[in-house]
């Protein structure tokens, strides 16, 4: 692997980022909570491309661990008076540890498709228990909670705002993005792609190769939770839909669309699903259903463009 | 100690036994869904997982040529072979560029079908469950129960499908092309066997297979859009504890996970009854991986 010029790359990232910062107070409302809501379906699709792009396995459950950080910051908001986002984040992550632990032990077993098969059905576990537990859970309905306020503890306390929010959105989706990066660099996260590309091998020279996927499936699942804590807080509610598999189909196209192994890409794929839905759905009409054209253009993009959006935009640049 | 006792002694005995004929029923129905899954599995190592939308597409078809035509078994045969067609259209396009890449981009492919195919029933049928009606509507008195007789009849039918497909899998020509090429892709097509075209035939085949059970199930539940995934996800669990790519494994499997959800649902609700087979599920991939019905790898 030869090293990339880190210089281009950080001024990239660093306009990437003011632009985002700056997004905020130019767009119209509706835009606003639209890109906040592109960053935060960025951040589950990135905690998955650590599972997809990296050790090589599909996880079709990432809704599980999405939803179970959405009801843990739900209970952490209903529970605690008055709510508190930092407590709320802890409990979102607690939850989605739990079922990350639960769901790496089990499913870890299996390899390739049974792996993608098992974390769909455990996601599916998931969601019957949520849907029929009515009295924890609120079942069909969810759960519907004030937003915490943004806190420094003891010193300062205000309320979100649109743009606030979207900013520690920003701020927690970036933090995520450069601490999953750094793993991804680190030699842990190099015997991950070792075992992407040859398993048998990486066992034979020693590594305990079952051991790296379940952290690695705990790892994506935690920011996958994160991701759900910021959904739940962002809309105030949390409903067993997001935990349905559907949730855990979308994840799995902004990765496709994206490009896998990019960490970034994932981003760029829910960006440009939620536009090209909210464009079907302006030009047609709301009840247009626009999955088909999007999941026709997502089979082509996976025969003809298997390495995503943002891999064919760097080898159209190097060229 | 007296909890369990009691608790024993007040299993319904009459309701286990109708139990148990409704699980082989929904049993011998999810065999033939599974065993349409397995077959592609088997051959060409794709997990299908618009199966359950072919099976859904099956039934809604059968809905439109029975209100069309009035004859059930028109519709079975229609909904069949209309359905196998467009599997095969399907494979040759989405799945044959994919010959020779990583497994797991198949497996994307056909999710990507199956969300295309769920939203065009969506937008074509509506949300709403549309019923097929029985063809035959005679009863026999079970207990208390007057049970339909088209339970039996479909059960039965189920049963000499897999049992076509087993004779056909040994005996018929294509049959032996079929399960050549299951165990050696290469040495198949060294033989001058038409490997691309029996993967297509074999896809045709468990989609038309998914279809007929689509048909044979929907006078039991009704035909909504998004029947697709409930099925799929059980046949899932049953191709895994069936042991992948195994015929016989996965008709036993079914069976076998339909009856305990049946006694399950004696005293939970349906819908918590799933969970039974998501615990044999675990348990299956805790203490043997490879499957519950196969031989112990030596």
């Amino acid at each position: 692997m030869t090293k990339r010029p880190n210089t281009t790359y950080w001024i990239a990232f660093s306009i990437v980022i003011a632009l985002l910062i700056v997004a905020p107070l130019v767009l119209p409302e509706f835009w606003r909570r639209f890109l906040t809501e592109i960053l935060i379906w960025g951040l589950l699709a990135m905690s998955s491309d650590l599972l997809i792009g990296y050790t090589g396995m599909i996880s079709f459950g990432h809704s599980a661990f999405f939803g179970l950080g959405m009801y843990g910051a739900a209970a952490a908001i209903l529970l605690v008076s008055p709510p508190n986002l930092w407590l709320a984040i802890l409990f979102g992550l607690a939850g989605a540890a739990s079922v990350a632990l639960f769901v790496a032990y089990f499913s870890t077993r299996l390899r390739d498709i049974y792996f993608a098969i098992t974390t769909l059905i455990f996601s599916q576990i998931f969601y019957v228990i949520i849907f029929t537990w009515t009295t924890v859970t609120g079942g069909e309905n969810g759960l519907i909670f004030s937003q915490p306020q943004f806190s420094i503890p003891f010193i300062y306390s205000v309320r979100f705002t649109s743009t606030t929010l979207h900013w520690f959105v920003l701020a927690v989706v970036t933090g995520s993005y450069l601490i999953l990066r750094r793993v991804t660099q680190s030699p842990f996260g190099m015997v991950l792609q070792s075992i992407r590309e040859n398993e048998p091998r990486t066992r034979a020279i020693g590594y305990a190769v079952e051991r790296y996927k379940i952290v690695s499936v705990m790892l994506s699942g935690l920011f996958a939770g994160l991701s759900g804590v910021l959904y739940a807080i962002q809309n105030k509610f949390a409903a067993p839909d997001f935990v349905y598999f559907l949730t855990s189909g979308d994840t799995v196209i902004f990765n496709v669309m994206g490009g896998i192994g990019t960490l970034v890409g994932p981003i760029v794929g829910a960006g440009f699903f939620q536009l090209l839905r909210e464009l079907l759905s302006r030009i047609f009409g709301d009840q247009f259903p626009y999955l088909i054209p999007l999941g026709a253009v997502f089979i082509v993009m996976i025969i003809f463009l298997p390495q995503g959006l943002l891999g064919f935009a760097k080898r159209w640049l190097n060229r | 100690m007296d909890a369990i006792v009691h608790f024993f002694q007040y299993i319904p005995l009459d309701q286990l036994l109708i139990q148990t004929v409704n699980g082989i029923v929904t049993g011998m129905i999810l065999a033939l869904v599974a065993s349409g899954l397995t077959l592609i599995f088997g051959i060409m190592d794709v997990v299908n997982f618009a199966h359950g939308e072919l099976f859904m597409l099956g039934a809604y078809i059968g809905v439109i040529v029975l209100t069309a035509t009035g004859s059930f078994w028109l519709a079975l045969i229609v909904a069949s072979l209309v359905v196998a067609i467009l599997g095969a259209a399907l494979q040759v396009v989405t799945l044959r560029p994919l010959l020779g890449r990583d497994p797991l981009n198949t497996i994307l492919a056909t999710f990507g079908i199956s969300l295309v195919l769920q939203n065009f029933a969506l937008w074509q049928f509506g949300p709403v469950s549309r019923k097929i009606n029985e063809p035959i509507t005679s009863h026999f008195i079970l207990f208390y129960l007057e049970y339909p007789w088209y339970r039996i009849l479909i059960t039965a039918l189920s049963a000499a499908i897999i049992g076509g497909l087993w004779l056909f899998l040994k005996y018929g020509k294509y049959g032996v092309w079929i399960r050549a090429t299951t165990q050696d892709r290469v040495m198949a097509q060294a033989m001058g066997i038409p490997v691309p075209w029996v993967h297509t035939g074999v896809f045709a085949l468990g989609a038309g297979m998914a279809a007929a059970s689509g048909v044979l199930f929907g006078p039991l539940v009704g035909v909504n859009p998004t029947m697709g995934l409930d099925w799929v996800l059980k046949a899932f669990i049953v191709v895994v504890i069936g042991g992948m790519g195994n015929l016989g494994g996965s008709v036993a499997a079914a069976i076998f996970i339909s009856l305990l959800e049946s006694y399950a649902s004696i005293w939970v609700s349906p819908a918590q009854a799933v969970i039974v087979s998501f615990v044999v599920l675990i348990l299956t991939l805790l203490f043997r991986p490879t499957g519950l019905f196969v031989p112990t790898p030596k």
